[in-house]
């Protein structure tokens, strides 16, 4: 776990990520500028920084309603702006991207944060980065694996001799600048299903598994295929860390709670899917079993200690700005995290 | 309420007659419903690639983005090789998984042989289920002895139409005040 800057002993690690969505807000129609956006995020790790929280990542989509294409850009403000809080993408979508690039960049954050800088990699779950940069859905899976392979070797390597389908070959090539201690914990983002999970597993790097919503159970599957690939190719599964993502919001009561997102979350999904959140599902979510964190504090707390009793995971990363939330309802949840939520979490699963 | 009649297929024109009659009946009876017709011999629409439903562009759009606004969809189509056209499979295909949430869907089956009765229980409500939608469980079925010269001359099978009408209109203003119903009980 130490690669990864991960020590167990001080409990689940809690972080926050962006999609870097911008959408109307759904009670007054009117959306905020991109720029607004953009500042209100740089504002929000500086404020979960105070709070306590371990983590803050940035995604990157290129289509409508988002702000957040030039992810790194972000982080580098983010690095500049914090002090202790790790910084991540999630996910930088390798496949369209230059690995050689994708690394300079992440290593030059790395600096500049003193070694805070961490890289989730991913194939995209919208695909607007596809056309707009030049490359063929039909290579979907091969630009990924043949590019996070690269990103992982670069990593690993200071001279880095390499060649493949979607890259010209690289000879004795340095990438540079190196990150602040030789190396920046990589990880694979991956989806539901078990078999991206199983990949991940196989390639013996940390997985940054997407939950947003459904019995947590369904989850543990894809968390147990994952250990037993890695161990079957072997790697040892009690040095890879997993991080749990999905949807969080925490307020006074759980109906509260569900009053103030839904109209976010549907909205939102209807926008960047094309379709709602069905209420009905949406409802079940409140249940212990249901893996969304929607809720008021004390169960967010039972459900993220119910997860982290079944994952036995060592970060989960909440999602609650989908959708248009606007920022002071963003401020009152950190404020919720950091005096009632992250106090519980460590207490209940640091390891003394 | 809007509601689309999808004709599916390319071929023929028995299924068209027949979604002919079921609009104009629905007209008839609903004036105030949002009725639109898409026959698909008159569209260009494109194989399904995967892609986000609202990322197609012309035709195959248009088609998707309507089907996905529609309360009810009545669909009207042949049997070919004891089975639905590729045509209306494809429509199925541009749509994202649970598409027909919330919306009723009924059916009429125009074939040329008594065999193909049982093709919509077998192929098609299984689709529409997996899909999501409410499905009308009654469909009519029409057989070739029943048009003559692009006209429905069994009064029978109009009534059937009149009917079908009926129950997709009954079914999703139903289905549509039990959700209101339920959804208020939720409180968010």
């Amino acid at each position: 776990m130490e690669k990864y800057r991960i020590d167990p002993s001080k409990g689940l690690e809690f972080g926050l990520y962006t999609l870097g969505d911008h959408i109307p807000n759904p009670s007054t129609g009117e959306r905020i500028s991109a720029q607004q956006r953009i500042k209100e995020i740089i504002e929000l790790a500086k404020l979960a920084e105070e709070a306590g929280i371990d983590f803050f990542s940035v995604g990157e989509s290129h289509q409508e309603y988002f702000t957040t294409q030039a992810h790194s850009v972000v982080l580098a403000a983010l690095a500049q702006a914090t002090e202790k809080i790790k910084l991540s993408s999630s996910s930088t979508i390798v496949s369209t991207l230059d690995p050689v690039r994708v690394y300079e960049d992440f290593a030059t954050i790395d600096l500049i944060s003193e070694g805070r800088t961490e890289i989730i990699a991913g194939r995209a779950s919208r695909v607007g980065n596809f056309d707009l940069l030049g490359y063929s859905l039909r290579d979907y899976e091969e630009l990924y694996e043949e590019k996070f392979d690269l990103l992982l070797k670069i990593n690993e390597e200071e001279v880095v001799n390499w060649d493949g389908q979607f890259r010209a070959p690289l000879k004795n090539a340095k990438v540079l600048p190196r990150p602040l201690n030789g190396s920046m914990p990589i990880w694979r983002a991956v989806g539901g299903p078990p078999a991206s999970a199983i990949k991940a597993g196989y390639a013996g790097v940390p997985m940054f598994l997407a939950t947003l919503g459904g019995p947590a159970t369904s989850f543990k599957r894809s968390i147990d295929a994952y250990r037993q690939a890695a161990q079957m190719n072997g790697h040892d599964p009690s040095e890879l860390p997993i991080a749990t993502a999905g949807f969080f919001y925490a307020a006074e009561t759980t109906q509260q709670a569900q009053r103030e997102v839904y109209p976010h979350v549907n909205q939102g999904m209807q926008l960047i899917n094309g379709q709602g959140y069905p209420k009905q599902h949406f409802a079940q979510g409140a249940d212990k079993r249901d893996v969304m964190n929607i809720g008021s504090p004390q169960q967010i707390i039972e459900k993220i200690l119910y997860q982290h009793e079944l994952f036995g995971h060592q970060r989960y990363i909440a999602q609650m700005d989908f959708g248009g939330v606007p920022f002071d309802q963003l401020k009152k949840n950190i404020e919720l995290i950091g005096t009632e939520i992250l106090p519980a979490i460590k207490k209940y699963t640091a390891q003394n | 309420m809007k509601i689309v009649g999808l004709s599916g297929s390319k071929v023929g024109s028995k299924t068209r007659t027949a979604m002919d009659y079921t609009m104009k009946a629905a007209a008839e009876k609903y004036p105030d419903a949002e009725l639109t017709l898409i026959d698909l011999a008159e569209y260009d629409v494109q194989f399904s690639d995967g892609r986000d439903y609202r990322e197609y562009e012309g035709d195959t759009k248009y088609v998707a983005e309507t089907v996905m606004e529609a309360d009810a969809i009545i669909i009207g189509t042949p049997i070919f090789q004891a089975s639905i056209p590729a045509t209306l499979k494809n429509v199925f295909d541009l749509l994202p998984a649970g598409a027909f949430r919330d919306k009723v869907v009924s059916m009429l089956v125009t074939a040329g042989s008594p065999k193909h009765y049982l093709i919509v229980e077998q192929q098609v409500k299984p689709i529409l289920g997996y899909m999501k939608a409410q499905i009308v469980q009654t469909y009519v079925f029409i057989e070739e002895q029943d048009f003559y010269r692009k006209e429905i001359t069994n009064d029978d099978v109009l009534f059937r139409i009149d009917r079908l009408v009926e129950d997709t209109f009954v079914l999703a203003e139903t289905y549509t005040k039990i959700r209101e119903a339920k959804e208020a009980e939720y409180d968010f």
